[in-house]
């Protein structure tokens, strides 16, 4: 009887580091998810296929709030908002950046599409922000004109 | 060893301000001879609950401010924040709105 329920117990344990294990590593994976091809894409149009959003529809919906001539290319603070209604998802590129993709935000229920970013430029460049909403991408560009690059030594 | 984050969060008209500041190199290839060291994702939770994922890049500028904004909102939510870099360190950190 006794020694039943030590085995009972046993297996009880065995089971729960299993469930556990199996649980929590793709919570894990799902935390981690980075997408490397659209980071390391070298161009905008290639970042925005490998985020599945390429040739976005210009929009006057989305703002881009941010200084028109950088003194320090190291930060460069930008200010995005998307007026789209159910935008579920925003990225700031800048165009000539070695790697243009600098982030990516994925908006869920309770959160507004604004995000304020302090990004690296090494040199004046086109910032191209693209908001996807019902499944269509949306772009708007805004030039910010550096004076001194941020992305070298 | 992750350096220490702040964050406040602070309710304005009809949505909740959070701004929230990590310690981070931020570390870029160019910098490091090809040895980037950068937050790769971050993740806002309101009340334990994810409302904003954003994955990130090395041209995300040292010690990362971040300012963002969640629908409406009450006194004493919890906010938390957290990230997570490519090497596989991570931090959190977490606060009320006040």
């Amino acid at each position: 009887m006794n020694d039943r329920r030590r085995n009972l117990l046993r297996s009880a344990g065995a089971a729960a580091a299993l469930l556990v294990g199996g649980l929590l590593k793709p919570v894990l994976a799902l935390a981690a998810a980075w997408n490397k091809d659209a980071f390391a894409a070298k161009n905008p149009a290639d970042a925005l296929k490998s985020i599945g959003a390429a040739s976005p529809a210009a929009s006057g919906d989305i703002v881009i709030e941010a200084p028109q001539i950088a003194e320090n290319g190291a930060v460069v603070p930008i200010e995005i908002t998307s007026k789209i209604p159910g935008t579920t998802s925003m990225a700031v590129l800048v165009e000539k950046n070695p790697y243009p993709l600098v982030a990516k935000f994925d908006f869920m229920e309770g959160a507004l599409p604004f995000v304020k970013v302090n990004a690296k430029m090494g040199e004046t460049s086109d910032v191209r922000v693209v908001a996807t909403a019902g499944g269509k991408h949306y772009a708007a560009t805004r030039e910010i004109k550096v004076t001194i690059g941020g992305c070298g030594g | 060893m992750a350096g220490p984050m702040k964050m406040r969060a602070t309710l304005a008209s009809g949505y909740t301000d959070v701004r929230v500041l990590m310690t981070h190199p931020m570390a870029t290839e160019q910098q490091t001879k090809g040895q980037p060291h950068f937050i790769q994702n971050l993740t806002v939770k309101v009340n334990g609950k994810t409302a904003i994922e954003a994955q990130i890049s090395q041209a995300v500028s040292r010690n990362p401010v971040f300012s963002f904004r969640l629908k409406g909102g009450a006194k004493g939510d919890r906010i938390e924040v957290s990230w997570l870099d490519n090497k596989g360190d991570t931090n959190k950190t977490e606060t009320a709105v006040a």
